[in-house]
């Protein structure tokens, strides 16, 4: 298992700046879940960590600095599942699968046996035998998310990064896209660093939250700590009922402020 | 099982056909044509030019002399440039994620055409001690300076939202290009003759020798982009993605560009402007084999060069004696072929 530390790291685009100085560490085999409104600094924060955008700061996988790691290297520990994935229509499933073993497979080399079989694995794993030959026009929101994951498990990463993974889902394809991330993470003991809107599922899924407020981080700690109403109104600018379910779960509800006429 | 069935993605029986198909439209254009042996006797006249074999073909030397030095320089390069064009026009559209590219959308001919101007008119005459001619390498620098500012340009205005903003720039880059060819050309009419003997090509007065001279430069050129065919699937998902899955995508894209282009340029050096061939064939290929790079890639090599092999051929005898000039057939059937490819990428997306 592998940890993942963020070292006063920040983003910058231009003048304007993403992230200001967000320090912590996900533990081994941890699920950390970034929250906060839309240009917080949460996909910026993701990519920074997937060597997408240009960073200061440190981020180090294991105490070891990520930016020293080769193209390959990084994508060996870092998978990254962006908000909205490019599925090019004709691409066969199986064909999509494969791609996650490119940090394997030399410049001019091509795909092991190995590999071949890690890929049936992965599909066989996410009952995705079906839809292998099947082009990615073909198919729903719910099985496309379920062959992204795929292809990121075929990675075989240590650690995961999902940018609003179930943001294009229903709520049952939702369910069974964070369980699916959630046994996956218990299977392997991988470290999760995700980003997500959905308050109540975040606090669900994650063993921590991270609240992001203009680049800056505001608040973390457990879902109970982090999930308050007064101050999910302070950095959201809402007006919301905190739920403490008896198990423990957070669900925080939306209020209506314009009163019923 | 699955693992087959991951691996059978790549297997094709395409590429077996496509060989077949390159043989027979290999034969049939050496059969073709005023002046040589009967058409039944060239199998014969051909397999005596392989060592050891000896056969009675009843040809005389005259008609095959035809049928060597002049009919088989010219299918054969009209091979090599098919396939240069075809792989270099696929090659493109990986690397652009661009279905509607092509070397002359966007802009490698003209440039070549303008590289090639330049140093005409400041005087091959005096480059001809060189050990190298400089034509060629000209043609290159001119068709990579018109790719770069094509795809800098179409970047800078949101190619990555519609694939018609690089096209567009490529047509602002060729009408650039052409403008200035023109003008170097009214300054200096004595070279005329010979710049456009060169923008029109001579694949029609081919020889062994302008095989020899595009060999070495499509040989390259091709190995290299079959050596990224896989990297070119890898950037199908986009650069963010395909960096985050450990492609290097900007050194991809300089070497797949730099291989294209040269390779185009020298085809172009020798056979003229032939348009269409870099989007017909790569579009067939995807009709026939699927989307994956893996295979476009090696079967446009082989159906590229049948392509212009068998479109070589109507030239020959449709206005006999005289020549229609080939881009003139790739024209014809190309364009229909390209309003086909627009209209049912239309209904794709829809």
């Amino acid at each position: 298992m592998t940890s993942l530390a963020f070292v006063d790291v920040s983003v910058k685009y231009g003048s304007s700046v993403a992230v200001q100085g967000f320090t912590d560490t996900v533990r081994p085999g941890e699920w950390l879940c970034l929250i906060g409104p839309n240009g917080a600094g949460k996909s910026s924060l993701l990519r920074s960590a997937a060597g997408l955008v240009k960073h200061e700061g440190g981020i180090l996988v294991d105490g070891s600095p990520l930016n020293l790691r080769s193209a390959r290297r990084r994508a060996a520990l870092v998978a990254h599942v962006p908000q909205s994935p490019a599925m090019p229509d004709d691409m066969t499933a199986a064909e999509y699968v494969l791609l996650g073993r490119n940090p394997y497979v030399g410049y001019f080399g091509n795909e092991s046996k190995h590999d071949r079989m890690m890929v049936a694995r992965v599909i066989e794993r996410l009952d995705l035998e079906e839809f292998a030959d099947r082009r990615l026009g073909t198919l729903s929101g719910g099985e496309r998310q379920r062959l992204v994951i795929a292809r990121a498990l075929a990675q075989e990463a240590p650690i995961m990064l999902l940018d609003e993974p179930t943001s294009a889902l229903d709520i049952g394809h939702q369910q069974q896209a964070l369980e699916l991330v959630d046994s996956l993470r218990r299977e392997h003991g991988f470290t999760v660093v995700s980003a997500m809107h959905d308050l109540t599922l975040a606090g669900v899924y994650s063993d921590r939250l991270a609240l992001l407020h203009q680049g800056h981080c505001v608040a973390t700690g457990p879902a109970e700590q982090v999930l308050k109403a007064e101050t999910l109104s302070e950095f959201y600018g809402v007006s919301v009922i905190v739920h403490h379910e008896p198990d423990g779960t957070v669900v925080v509800v939306p209020r209506r402020t314009v009163p019923l006429a | 099982m699955l693992a087959d069935q991951v691996r059978d993605s790549e297997r094709s029986w395409w590429m077996p056909v496509a060989c077949i198909m390159l043989a027979v439209a290999f034969l049939f254009g050496a059969m073709v044509g005023p002046a040589g042996p009967a058409w039944w006797r060239v199998p014969a006249e051909l397999l005596n030019h392989l060592p050891f074999i000896h056969i009675k073909t009843g040809a005389t030397q005259l008609q095959s002399t035809v049928l060597w030095q002049i009919r088989m320089p010219r299918v054969v390069l009209a091979g090599i440039v098919g396939s240069m064009l075809s792989i270099a026009g696929a090659s493109y559209q990986g690397v652009f994620r661009n279905p509607l590219v092509d070397p002359y959308l966007l802009g490698v001919a003209a440039g070549a055409g303008l590289g090639a101007t330049v140093i005409i008119v400041a005087g091959r005459a005096s480059s001809s001690s060189w050990p190298i001619d400089p034509l060629p390498i000209a043609a290159f620098v001119g068709g990579l300076i018109a790719v770069m500012i094509t795809y800098s340009v179409g970047a800078a205005f949101g190619a990555a939202k519609s694939s018609a903003t690089l096209v567009l720039a490529g047509v602002a880059v060729t009408s650039l290009a052409t403008a200035i060819q023109t003008f170097m050309l009214q300054k200096n009419t004595d070279v005329v003759r010979q710049v456009y003997s060169w923008i029109l090509g001579r694949l029609s007065t081919a020889t062994w020798h302008d095989v020899r001279l595009v060999l070495p430069y499509v040989v390259v050129s091709t190995g290299v982009l079959l050596w990224h065919r896989r990297l070119l699937d890898v950037l199908r998902v986009g650069d963010d993605e395909a960096q985050s899955l450990g492609a290097r995508v900007d050194r991809i894209r300089l070497t797949v560009v730099i291989a294209a282009t040269l390779g185009t340029a020298a085809v172009v050096s020798v056979s003229g402007l032939i348009g269409f061939v870099g989007i017909v064939v790569p579009h067939l290929v995807r009709l026939l084999a699927g989307s994956s790079y893996r295979r476009i890639l090696p079967l446009t090599v082989i159906l590229g060069a049948a392509f212009l092999i068998v479109a070589d051929i109507p030239g020959r005898i449709l206005s006999d004696p005289a020549e229609t000039p080939i881009g003139v057939v790739t024209a014809f059937l190309g364009a229909p072929f390209f309003i086909i490819v627009l209209r049912s990428r239309q209904g794709a997306s829809r």
